[in-house]
């Protein structure tokens, strides 16, 4: 990044969206990719009712075990992180 | 003088007369067509001196008389020329600033106090004993004590002498005056300073008390550098070892000591030579040795006193002497060495240059001056002996001794001029008065031999001059060693660099805001260890806390906050006890606002045993008053968070009303008055115990403790329940009624205000403020004389409103009504405002018909009679009363325009104008009353003046058509509308913004509603008019001329219109073009687009950039404009937008981009998805661009599409770069991908790609693949 680009709105808007959970980077790797999706996913699952009803039906669990689940999943979606092999 | 007046005339006169004489000669002559007869006397023969200074006090009073405008103010016009001037600062708006020279006297003395040597730290030796070298609080204690005693006893021997002397005048026969003398002296309204003193004149004789002779601690005090030392700085009696010293001055101090001490008694004598003995320790070196018994050489290292002749300050190395080759002595080179203060440097530097101009002249330059022939060399006198004073020999230039013939001057390299010697090391610019501070630094010694302390000291030093003069990044990283290193370096060592720069005479707004927060940061890493510095620190910071700047004070605030913090409660109180009875005002006043900020910082239950004790002292009444104002002080600064301890220091204080001393009384009734101010509207019931005193305390009081209790009273009767308000204020209002007719001004305004705050408490009732109050309130204070003063003047209008709001509107106007024809103008300007405020608050339906007919009679004539009229409180006024009165003017209304016609025929330019603004203001209310045959003849009167030369008045005449026409309409008016128009079109080509801002707002409303009564060939003119005006300064005149296009071309067709506007896009001017391409879109706004959109994709095969860039901007503002409508051409401009997008010129894709992102928000949903994509496409592209503009641009797009697309579509285009191997492509499609994320992530579960499971880790969704 230039000197001068280190000032202008853009960079506001960088520093800006790297306030929110869920925003990316250039470095970010798969697993993190992955993990912020997931995450989403149930948060839009339990965040939609009628969609909440329908995986309930589809699983044959009520709606409350299904939200229950859905929260339980997001801690680690996606499993344990993967070693970095760099360093 | 008699003798000398006839002797001056007849010099006068032969002067005058030569004067004729010389002017025949030189047959000069005057020309009196150009300066209209010999009369030269009509000519200043002289320009004032301080012409600076009355021209400032002039713009004040501009700045109000022309207030009338409408143009920019003028104090700001005025303000802009002057930047330039003033840019040399470079980083900073504001010229750089010398705190000295906006302090007054009072502020002043702030550099009359010694920043004291170091404290003892009970806290950190624990139990033991002190060091005797050590000063502890005992000793700091006696000292003060010792100090008073001192000035006491100085005072009351002054005082005897004084009273001998003029014993000893008056002569036998009078010997009796002394008493009465004494006596009178004794008034209330004098400080009773002057009456103790007597008293303690016989107190003098504590001088033999073990205590009091001065002790070791007295006189070892650390002087501070670069004053001459004093250890008491007694500003009650300066004397002049207290003076900054002025270079002059400190010469011939130095030389006779004892000879001019003021008040020289022998017992003063011995005082005052000590400090003499004081001033040898100080770093400064004295010059003891006649200057003369040095050899030149080593003027280098002697201080060079200003005083002095320049020849101390020779350049160094030089032998003066008969040097053949030597070049002109450079009188004023400076030392850079020794210490030179900033005024020495002034005067040394101004020496310089005279000197350079007197020298006498040589016979070589006589030569050249005077012709050859005609003039004859004389011999000297044999009686002429030159001079041989060796200070006046060296002034003169030398002469050379050998033959005159030119040699090659050896060049002299450790020659220093006044420039300023280069500082080593990469440090910054030193200026003259940084020497006495910095000046070690140039000393190149090698480092390694100094002593670690020495260095420590040399890197402090570095570091603050880095700080104070350094560039942002330089003081930047020597602020954060400074910081880092606090506690290396040392308390000492750092606050004895500092401190003593915070009390530089010369320091600037600036330098002190560095300093002090270096001694933020610092106070910070130090905590405990600052606690010896306490009171070092504080005399420099408190006179912080009463600067006039803002800023200043907040920053000394925040300064002693953190001092109390880090020091404790008990160190502080320490340090600052002393001080609080100390004699000098200042410093009693500068503490007890320090105490408050204590007090605030640490919480108020913590301060409060020592407050009681301190405002209970018996000692002395300083103690006393300081400690009460202490109170004050935390009211003031706090405000309403003294609610939960008002009564508690309510408590503190009570006492002080009936305290001995009437200053105590005094001050405590403001403290009250302060907590009053700072808990309302609650806390009544902590003031219960001081009402009664407070009461009392009125009926026994005069002057100016009475005003103290009155203001307490006023403040505390808003708190009250309505019952007891009631009885109060009846109480109270006695006395109020009594000092009504006090002569004295303060008294004035506390009373009037006092009332204002009674009269507005609920439980006062109308009936008795009618009966009670008024007549004596009127009697006393509706008097022309308040009217003089603009401080009483206001007080009064304001005092008056609030009773009018209580009484009604008819019994406050029709007391004053009669006084609208009062002879003197202010004070009819002071009714007049009271009037307008009374009625626009109130309404006018209490008014009976007779006291209407006053009213409208006294305005006229008010408002007839005036000469000056600066802030328009007459025109207010007589708009505000009309409007109130609405209808009822109806009867009035012929006689008022009468007056207004026969005002706009007047002579005086103000007067047509206030006329003209009438109008404009009374429109409304005349159509009101059906005069509409009234406002014609108006609108033709002020049409026939539409030739007004002055443009302030030409503006309001205008303002007064477009009221006119507002209010009757276009097919009412008179003139007739075609007649009307023609006429304004000229006018649109004058510059004056009030015209102009007018004029456009009249054509645009014509334009508007009455189009139809103008030829079109008169409109397509105003077009052309209309042009120029977009390049006006003003936005509200281009935002009325843009609209003015829209009105115009949905009157006659935007043919027209548009070629011209489209010929415009071809201007330079960028601002020109922006205002075309707008008013553009607003034609195709108001005439539908497709009017407008094939001549405008048109223009854009000219093949100019400014058009082309112009057409695409009209496209994107027009987009904007028309929104949901766009969806109807977003298929005919594609083509253009894909070759704009496409172009090489970056502002083309910029501005097509944003017009992308308008076409793409308009149609939103509105099927046009195909486009929309097929635009996305050519915009993509652009996403790597590095301008911001137009990166910025690019993104709108990319949102403009998430919303008309959706966020998948567009999540599918940055899926390819997500993870590019390629890091600059990756960031900018994350910087997409953020965006998009942060616009839709709810929308984007449904869009994410299908990730494969990966060993442990499982990355798919298998819910989104439930079926049922």
């Amino acid at each position: 990044m230039q000197a001068s680009d280190r000032f202008n709105i853009n960079s506001q808007l960088e520093h800006l969206q790297a306030k929110y959970v869920g925003t990316g980077h250039a470095d970010l790797n798969r697993f993190e990719w992955a993990v912020n999706i997931q995450r989403d996913s149930y948060a839009s699952y339990v965040g939609h009712y009628p969609i909440l009803a329908y995986f309930a039906i589809a699983e044959n669990e009520s709606i409350g075990r299904e939200r229950y689940n859905f929260m339980q999943k997001m801690l680690l979606p996606c499993g344990l992180p993967p070693e970095r092999e760099d360093d | 003088m008699a003798t000398l007046d006839p002797e001056i005339a007849r010099v006068q006169e032969e002067r005058k007369k030569m004067e004729q004489q010389l002017a025949s000669l030189s047959s000069v002559t005057y020309d009196t067509d150009l300066y209209g007869g010999t009369d030269r006397d009509a000519y200043v023969s002289s320009i004032a001196v301080n012409e600076e200074e009355e021209n400032l006090e002039g713009m004040d009073s501009e700045v109000a008389r022309k207030l009338a405008s409408y143009t920019a103010p003028k104090s700001l016009l005025k303000e802009m020329p002057r930047g330039g001037e003033e840019d040399d600062g470079g980083l900073g708006f504001k010229k750089p600033q010398r705190i000295i020279d906006r302090e007054d006297d009072y502020r002043r003395r702030r550099l009359n106090r010694v920043i004291s040597p170091d404290r003892h730290d009970a806290f950190a030796s624990g139990d033991k004993t002190p060091d005797v070298s050590v000063r502890t609080y005992a000793d700091v204690m006696r000292e003060e004590a010792l100090k008073r005693e001192k000035e006491e006893t100085l005072k009351a021997i002054a005082k005897k002498k004084k009273e001998e002397e003029e014993a000893a005048k008056a002569g036998v026969a009078k010997e009796t005056e002394a008493a009465p003398a004494q006596k009178r002296r004794n008034r209330w309204d004098q400080s009773q300073d002057d009456g103790g003193a007597a008293k303690k004149a016989k107190a003098g004789s504590d001088w033999d008390m073990p205590d009091s002779t001065p002790g070791i601690g007295r006189w070892d005090a650390t002087p501070t550098p670069g004053r001459v030392g004093d250890a008491t700085p007694s500003v009650g009696r300066r004397n002049r070892w207290d003076e900054t010293p002025t270079p002059g001055r400190l010469a011939d101090s130095d030389a006779t000591p004892g000879a001019v001490t003021p008040g020289a008694t022998p017992a003063g004598m011995t005082w005052d030579a000590t400090p003499k003995l004081a001033g040898m320790a100080t770093p400064t070196p004295k010059k003891q040795r006649s200057r003369w018994d040095e050899t030149p050489a080593t003027m280098g290292s002697a201080t060079p006193m200003a005083g002095a002749t320049p020849a101390a300050a020779f350049t160094p190395g030089v032998t003066p002497v008969g040097g053949v080759d030597l070049a002109t002595p450079t009188p004023g080179a400076i030392n850079l060495r020794g210490p030179i203060t900033p005024e020495q440097y002034n005067l040394l530097r101004w020496e310089k240059d005279i000197e350079e101009r007197n020298r006498p002249l040589t016979d070589e330059e006589l030569d050249a001056m005077f012709p050859q022939e005609g003039y004859k060399i004389l011999e000297p006198p044999a009686s002429y002996v030159p001079i041989r004073t060796p200070a006046r020999k060296l002034l003169a230039t030398p002469t050379p001794l050998g033959t005159p013939l030119y040699q090659i001057p050896e060049e002299n390299r450790g020659q220093q001029f006044d420039v300023p010697k280069e500082a080593p090391g990469g440090l910054p610019f030193m200026k003259p008065e940084d020497y006495q501070h910095f000046g070690a630094l140039l000393n190149e010694e090698n480092e390694e031999e100094l002593s670690p302390e020495e260095q420590k000291e040399r890197k402090i030093m570095k570091l603050l001059l880095k700080v104070k003069n350094g560039t942002p990044p330089q003081r930047k990283t020597a602020l954060r060693q400074l910081t880092d290193k606090a506690r290396e370096f040392g308390a000492g060592p750092l606050f004895n660099r500092i401190l003593p720069l915070l009390m530089q005479p010369t320091l600037e707004d600036q330098e002190r805001h560095l300093l002090v927060k270096v001694i933020d940061r610092v106070l910070y890493k130090l905590d405990e260890l600052v606690r010896p510095y306490v009171h070092k620190i504080l005399v420099v910071i408190e006179p912080l806390l009463i600067d006039e700047d803002y800023y200043a004070r907040v920053e000394g605030r925040e300064i002693i906050s953190n001092l109390s913090k880090a020091a404790g409660l008990a160190t502080m109180i320490a340090a600052m006890r002393p001080d609080i009875d100390n004699i000098d005002e200042y410093v009693r006043n500068t503490t007890a606002r320090a105490f408050s900020v204590v007090a605030s910082a640490l919480g108020i239950p913590a301060l409060l045993p020592f407050l009681k004790a301190v405002c209970q002292s018996k000692k002395s009444w300083q103690a006393r008053h300081t400690g009460i104002k202490i109170v004050q002080q935390i009211a003031i600064l706090i405000g309403c968070a003294v609610l939960p301890h008002l009564k508690s220091l309510v408590e503190i204080i009570e006492h002080g009303l009936n305290d001995e001393n009437q200053k105590v009384r005094t001050i405590t009734a403001l403290s009250l008055a302060a907590l009053a101010e700072a808990a309302a509207p609650y806390g009544i019931e902590s003031f219960d115990s001081v009402l009664k005193p407070l009461w009392k305390g009125i009926r026994s009081h005069r002057g100016k403790v009475l005003a103290a209790f009155l203001k307490a009273i006023g403040f505390i009767i808003p708190l009250m329940d309505a019952l007891y308000a009631s009885y109060y204020t009846k109480e109270v209002m006695v006395i109020l009624i009594r000092e009504f007719q006090s002569p004295d001004e303060e008294m004035k305004k506390i009373v009037l205000k006092v009332v204002k705050q009674c009269v507005s408490t609920e439980g006062v009732e109308a009936e008795y403020i009618r009966t009670d109050i008024l007549p004596e309130f009127f009697r006393n204070f509706w008097v022309r004389r308040m009217a003089l003063d603009r401080r009483n003047y206001k007080q009064l209008v304001e005092t008056t409103v609030e009773i009018a709001n209580k009484v009604g509107v008819a019994d406050i106007v029709g007391r004053i009504v009669e006084d609208l024809k009062d002879e003197s103008e202010p004070y009819r300007r002071m009714v007049m405002e009271t009037i307008e405020k009374v009625v626009a608050n109130l309404g006018a339906s209490d008014i009976d018909s007779r006291l209407e007919e006053l009213l409208i009679d006294g305005i006229l004539y008010a408002f007839q009679e005036q000469t000056s009229d600066d802030a328009n409180v007459m025109l207010n006024g007589f708009g505000a009363v009309v409007n109130a009165l609405g209808q009822r003017v109806k009867p009035y209304l012929p006689q008022i325009c009468g007056t207004i016609k026969w005002r706009l025929n007047n002579k005086s330019a103000k007067v047509r104008q206030q006329a003209a603004d009438l109008i404009s203001r009374i429109a409304v209310v005349m159509k009101q009353c059906q005069e509409e045959q009234l406002m014609g003849h108006l609108g033709v009167v002020l049409y026939e003046y539409l030739g007004e030369e002055y443009p302030e008045v030409l503006g309001s005449i205008l303002g007064a058509l477009k009221a006119i026409v507002n209010v009757i309409g276009m097919t009412k008016m008179t003139p007739p509308i075609k007649d009307l128009l023609p006429r304004l079109t000229p006018i649109l080509k004058n510059r004056h913004e009030k015209v102009q801002e007018n004029c456009i707002d009249l054509v645009g409303r014509i334009a508007d509603r009455g189009a139809e009564f103008v030829p079109a060939r008169e409109w397509m003119r105003i077009c052309f008019e209309l042009l120029d005006m977009l390049k006006a300064h003003k936005k509200g005149i281009r935002r009325a001329t843009v609209n003015t296009f829209g009105y115009i071309a949905k009157a006659i067709g935007p043919q027209d219109v548009l070629a011209t506007l489209l010929n415009n896009l071809k201007v330079q001017e960028r601002q020109n073009r922006v205002c075309t391409t707008v008013a553009i879109a607003i034609v195709a706004e108001t005439c539908s687009p497709f009017t407008v959109l094939p001549a405008l994709m048109n223009e854009y095969r000219v093949p100019e950039l400014n058009v082309q860039n112009g057409v695409l901007k009209s496209l994107s503002f027009l987009f904007e404009y028309i929104g949901e409508m766009g969806k109807d051409y977003i298929y005919a401009v594609t083509p253009l937008l894909e070759d704009a997008l496409m172009d090489r010129d970056l502002v083309h894709r910029q501005t097509a981009a944003s017009a992308v992102k308008h076409m793409a928000l308009g149609v939103a949903g509105l099927g046009c998805e195909d486009a929309l994509v097929h635009l996305l496409n050519y915009v993509w592209p652009n996403i790597f661009e590095t301008s911001p503009h137009v990166i910025n641009a690019v993104m709108e797009a990319i949102e403009g599409m998430r919303v008309a697309l959706g966020a998948a579509v567009v999540l599918n285009y940055c899926l390819q770069g997500l993870f590019h191997p390629a890091r600059k492509v990756r960031e900018v499609y994350w910087k997409i991908y953020n965006s998009l994320y942060i616009g839709a992530q709810d929308a984007l579960v449904a869009a994410y790609p299908v990730l494969e499971d990966e060993q442990s880790n499982v990355y798919s969704r298998p819910e989104l693949t439930m079926f049922i």
